[in-house]
């Protein structure tokens, strides 16, 4: 369990994803924030399965664009397909239609496992745009496109010492478990590893809560009274202009072939 | 050693208490000068940085009175004055570095002082330079070594300008060579200082007077040589 933690979680340090420079690098975090939070929100109401795929198909084109490590990527699309594995199949029983086949009496429909299909696609397409366009920048960029483009100071200061402190309480965390090793203790399935582990996470919390008494303190000395400034500006240049024109356009086909009246 | 007139920090019969502890601090005296290094004694616990806080206005005294600079500070107001004159540089650099970026963290003081993003650039490069540290800008803050991590939080707290630094155990977790380092830098600063040190030797070679704090009760201590900056 808790190795699993430190590679996906804890060992993050508000890095961008590794790849190799491409031209997504030089887009405006702003236009890489919005397009990938209109395309979620178009691919996630489309009903059709063309429209899906078609945004799958563009999604991989922008994992393409932007030089992903794809083996590193195909690894974290794996662990959320493993998640969709079990909706494909659970769903198929819990959707009324016609049945497909019948197990114990409980009839799996066609429609169920349409509609599970369908999730996987759209959720394969959304993740992927998001490999793609917003894990390429790191933690404080996306802190600070956020922040111009309005997102409450609140929410962004909370994503930005997030990121900075998630390594410092990790550090403390991996700390306190080579702290248990160095004493023999062994993970187990019995009372005592129970008890240890929330003492563990006990004494986590409450580090993490004096450490940002701490930070607060430290703040404050240095004239801090409840505002931040934010040293960069952004600037739209071309290539924004020419990304988010095609993005829009694409955006447009999508909804449209969730009508088929309009043809 | 010559004293001017005015201190630039007194104080009055403080006293402060935690709510299961009982009294930590019992009706503290003292007084710090233009140029002075006073380093201050006391075993674990015994309420150092308690004081220091205090000083400071991170906690609030149960009773008596903090001067700065012969005005009497209460309110958090009065107190955010304060602190823009007096830097505390804290025990762990890791509570005082909370930016991105070692630019970003040492412009943190002058943009809330209300300097301008140009001002505030030159001023932390001007002051990373003289600590020695140019180049760092750009770097990320986490990923600094303990020595380097040290002297930017110093630099974060020179920026401001102040006129007395406040060090809580500066060594700590530092090696030799970054301790020496700090020594010089500190030997060379002009500001009135009050340190927290359990490193005897650095101590030494730094402090103009010396105060032990004991069962909550600060006494001056003469000492004999006093160390030549």
């Amino acid at each position: 369990m808790s190795q699993g933690l430190e590679h996906s979680l804890t060992s993050w340090s508000g890095q961008a994803l590794k790849h190799q420079v491409s031209w997504i690098d030089n887009l405006d975090a702003r236009v890489r924030v919005v397009c990938s939070a209109l395309f979620a929100l178009v691919v996630v109401s489309s009903q059709q399965f063309s429209a899906a795929l078609l945004g799958l198909l563009l999604a991989f084109m922008l994992v393409k664009a932007s030089k992903l490590n794809i083996k590193r990527t195909l690894r974290r699309v794996v662990a959320m397909d493993l998640f969709m594995l079990t909706l494909i199949c659970v769903l198929p029983f819990t959707t009324p239609g016609e049945p497909m086949f019948t197990v114990f009496g409980l009839g799996a429909s066609w429609l169920g496992l349409s509609h599970a299909l369908l999730i996987t696609v759209k959720a394969n397409a959304v993740l992927l745009v998001l490999f793609s366009l917003v894990a390429t920048m790191s933690a404080s960029t996306l802190g600070h496109a956020l922040a111009h483009l309005k997102v409450p100071d609140k929410l962004v200061h909370l994503m930005l010492f997030m990121v900075r402190y998630l390594d410092v309480i990790s550090t403390e965390y991996k700390k306190m478990r080579r702290a248990m090793q160095a004493r023999a203790f062994v993970m187990g399935t019995n009372r005592h590893t129970w008890k240890s582990i929330g003492y563990l996470f006990g004494m986590l919390l409450i580090r993490s809560v004096e450490r940002a008494e701490r930070i607060n303190d430290a703040m404050k000395c240095r004239g801090f009274c409840g505002r931040f400034y934010l040293n960069d500006e952004m600037k739209i240049g071309r290539l924004d202009i020419i990304f988010t024109s095609f993005f829009l356009c694409f955006l447009i086909l999508l909804i449209g072939l969730n009508f088929y009246d309009l043809f | 050693m010559t004293y001017s007139n005015k201190p630039l920090i007194k104080i009055e019969n403080l006293n402060y208490a935690y709510p299961r502890r009982g009294a930590v601090l019992k009706d503290i005296n003292f007084e710090l000068h233009a140029g002075d290094r006073v380093v201050i004694n006391g075993d674990n616990g015994a309420g150092k940085t308690t004081l220091l806080h205090l000083i400071v206005g991170l906690k609030k005294a149960k009773k008596g009175d903090i001067l700065g600079f012969g005005e009497c500070c209460t309110t958090e107001k009065q107190f955010n004055k304060l602190r823009a004159k007096v830097g505390l540089l804290f025990q762990d650099p890791d509570d005082q570095l909370f930016c991105p970026t070692v630019l970003e963290d040492v412009m943190f003081g002058p943009l809330n002082l209300g300097f301008n993003k140009q001002q505030a650039i030159k001023m932390s490069i001007e002051t990373l330079k003289s600590l020695g540290m140019q180049g760092f800008e750009s770097r990320v803050t986490h990923q600094l070594s303990g020595g380097e991590k040290r002297m930017i939080t110093l630099a974060s707290v020179l920026v401001m300008a102040p006129e007395v630094l406040i060090l809580d155990e500066p060594t700590n977790a530092l090696d030799e060579k970054a301790k020496l380092r700090l020594l010089h830098v500190l030997q060379a600063l002009p500001q009135a200082m009050i340190i927290i040190s359990h490193d005897k030797a650095f101590a030494k070679q730094l402090a103009t007077r010396e105060c032990e704090l004991k069962e909550g009760c600060l006494t001056e201590r003469l000492i004999e040589a006093v160390a030549v900056a």
